[in-house]
């Protein structure tokens, strides 16, 4: 399921060397397009959706897909991440929306 | 991504460092090894050697909803033992899991105070259970917070650096060298004593999701774990034992996220397509819903043989609050389910959710594959430990478990390294490994070849339909298994024409390197095992039954590093804790 980036909010992470999705991506398949200085996936094929790279992004760029060839255009799953919680919203092929709360951290 | 490669290995830097405990594979059980020798000795150098970013890596990266080996209070070590002998068929090295049972809790409850949110019960402090031994948790950033303790604790991290091979001094193992993924680095990590954690083998088998595009790393188990530990111990001449116990499970379908989530989480019974509650109704005298795991990843593939797939868990009968729960079980593990769920609009409270059998892996947290190592958790070459995944004879260690095995690990080679002197390290060595691991990048030069892609879909093709894949419903016969190491043996010889282009494509030349040699071990152990001991996990068409006589015992190989062949021979299994042995 390869993540998708919005180009429109990707900054490139403004970084030296490499971007957020870069540093995380447990399959080094996150990097800066060298022309664009936008993130993109070089590997879409070797993704495996554990959606590090969507959770780490300062300007929500990033989407993660699901493979046509297992499930139907377009749903969405979007994570807002909190200090001790992240918020999930999804949506469904028909437009159906579920929204779920869910703690990520013991509070101090 | 940009760096561009050398065109001889002269132009690659040499970087060598000093240490004492080298941990190699920073994921969950490298981790609580690094940081329990940092307890243990706060002067010890401590160094973690780790493919990917400590921060995401390992079978952690996307998070877990719950810790499957807890023991709670009222529960004892020796009921543990019982039953994780029982969920693998009556083999298991019980001293290792009474030893690793003892301090089981342990880790669980300091990720707990790092921060890691656990489930309690409603009417108390008690953690909340699922099933008997696992608890849930809001896992999401368990991996993030672990990582945060590594660096608090004052190790030394190298992101981005694979390892390749142990260093070795005569058969004595003093570090390891490795390459990085994003400079034209080679490593030689000089160490007192090493730790082996890198997780299990994923990709040495065809998933069955692999299309042509988007879905090819559609896998349950984490798929940049290639098996690199194990492959670096084989070809080291280390122990290994029960290869053969491969780890295939029931998934969901198509998406093979965990099963167990929905079907111990929530008690939904499995169904064939004719409405039977198979577990129930047709394996009651395996255990029924609770039956051993290789009967419950055999048993969607037995009702599809018989005509009588698909199958289901029934989810039909949860309360729409159960449903919101367990969807938020998936988000702290495997999000992307929820996303699955949403891209085919299905309300699982009007349509059950479908299953079936995963791709093969090697992986000792689940079964009992990996090196054979003693209570220390020292394999069988000197100064080199194993724990976690790599570490054989303890099966259903899980996350608790593979955590509790490093800091087993880490005494024993604290324990160790107060009796070292310096090693002697061999120039010789350095400069053929260096050699051997940059040659697909400097062949780029002069030939086509054949790119790790095209010779990781070639093994994975042949594992697949000829040593027992998800294609052959798991099921193999000598023939087969014969054709496919022979096959095997010809893509070993041609990894001298692999040629790649770009640093993240020395890592995959590598990743397959390493999955052929398991592969090899893997076949030698399959054809040994003239017998089918858990069917499901290893099936043999040629010999369907047990074989007790001969086969009630564990299986290791060594293979002669000077000339490649596998050795296989067995060990005694040592019944310590009493009780049927088949039953928890």
């Amino acid at each position: 399921m390869p993540p998708r980036v919005n180009v429109n909010k990707c900054d490139g992470c403004k970084a030296e060397h490499e971007p957020l999705c870069e540093q995380v991506c447990p399959g080094d398949l996150m990097t800066l397009h060298l022309e664009t200085k936008k993130g993109y996936c070089h590997s879409p094929r070797d993704c495996w959706d554990c959606m590090s790279c969507v959770k780490i992004c300062p300007q929500g760029a990033l989407e993660t897909k699901a493979p046509y060839q297992l499930g139907y255009y377009r749903a969405k799953l979007i994570p807002l991440m909190g200090t001790n919680k992240i918020t999930w919203t999804c949506v469904d092929i028909n437009g159906k929306v579920e929204r779920f709360v869910v703690r990520t951290r013991n509070d101090e | 991504m940009t760096e561009k490669l050398p065109s001889s290995v002269d132009q690659v830097q040499e970087v060598v460092l000093d240490t004492d405990l080298l941990i190699i594979g920073a994921g969950n059980s490298g981790c609580f090894a690094a940081i329990e020798a940092k307890k243990q000795n706060p002067q010890l150098r401590v160094t973690l050697m780790e493919k990917a970013h400590i921060d995401r890596s390992g079978c952690l990266a996307g998070g877990m909803d719950a810790i499957n080996t807890y023991i709670k209070k009222g529960r004892t070590v020796e009921q543990f033992v019982r039953w994780s002998r029982s969920q693998a068929g009556g083999i298991i090295r019980e001293d290792l899991m009474t030893t690793l049972a003892e301090v089981l809790n342990q880790p669980t409850e300091e990720w707990e105070k790092w921060g890691l949110p656990i489930d309690k019960e409603e009417d108390g402090d008690e953690y909340h259970t699922r099933g008997k031994w696992d608890i849930t948790i809001k896992g999401s950033e368990m991996k993030v917070i672990l990582a945060e303790k590594v660096r608090e604790y004052g190790c030394e991290i190298l992101n981005r650096v694979v390892a390749t091979n142990f260093l070795t001094d005569g058969a004595r193992v003093i570090g390891a060298m490795g390459f990085s993924v994003r400079e034209n680095k080679f490593y030689v990590v000089k160490a007192k004593a090493t730790i082996v954690s890198t997780g299990g083998a994923a990709g040495i088998y065809k998933p069955y999701q692999a299309d042509s595009i988007d879905s090819h790393h559609q896998l349950w188990y984490c798929p940049f774990n290639v098996g690199t530990g194990y492959a670096m111990g084989i070809r080291a001449g280390a122990e290994m034992t029960t290869f053969e116990m491969r780890w295939c499970a029931t998934r969901t379908k198509d998406f093979n996220g965990p099963i167990d989530t929905i079907s111990v989480g929530y008690e939904t019974p499995m169904i064939n397509a004719q409405g039977e509650k198979v577990l129930q109704e047709r394996y009651a005298h395996l255990g029924g819903e609770s039956a051993p795991r290789f009967i419950r990843a055999n048993v969607p593939m037995e009702e599809w043989l018989a005509g009588r797939g698909p199958c289901y868990v029934d989810t039909r009968g949860m309360t729409p609050e159960q449903i919101k729960d367990m969807k938020v079980d998936y988000l702290n593990e495997r999000p992307a389910f929820v996303l699955f769920l949403a891209s085919r609009a299905q309300d699982v409270s009007q349509e059950p959710i479908e299953i079936y059998g995963n791709d093969p892996y090697i992986v000792g947290g689940h079964t009992a594959s990996g090196y054979w190592v003693d209570v220390k958790r020292s394999t069988t070459m000197q100064g080199l430990f194993a724990s976690g995944d790599v570490a054989g004879g303890a099966p259903n260690k899980f996350v608790g478990g593979c955590a509790a095995e490093g800091m087993l690990a880490a005494r024993g080679a604290v324990e160790y390294i107060a009796k070292q002197s310096a090693p002697h390290v061999d120039a010789q060595q350095i400069a053929y490994e260096k050699a051997r691991v940059f040659a697909p990048a400097v062949r780029q030069v002069e030939d086509d070849g054949v790119s790790p892609r095209e010779m990781e879909e070639r093994m994975q093709r042949l594992m697949d339909e000829y040593a027992g894949g998800i294609h052959q419903f798991f099921r193999m016969n000598r023939q087969g298994l014969e054709y496919a190491l022979k096959n095997i043996r010809i893509l070993q010889d041609q990894t001298k024409y692999l040629v790649v282009h770009n640093l993240h494509e020395l890592m995959e030349a590598h990743e397959v390197v390493d999955r052929l040699d398991v592969a090899q071990v893997l076949l030698h152990h399959l054809l040994f095992r003239e017998e089918t001991r858990w069917p499901g996990w290893q099936t043999r068409t040629d010999f369907p039954e047990k074989n007790d006589a001969k086969f009630d015992c564990f299986v290791n190989s060594k293979r002669d590093p000077a000339t490649g062949a596998v050795h296989v021979f067995t060990r005694p299994y040592e019944q310590m804790v009493p009780g049927d042995r088949y039953k928890p």
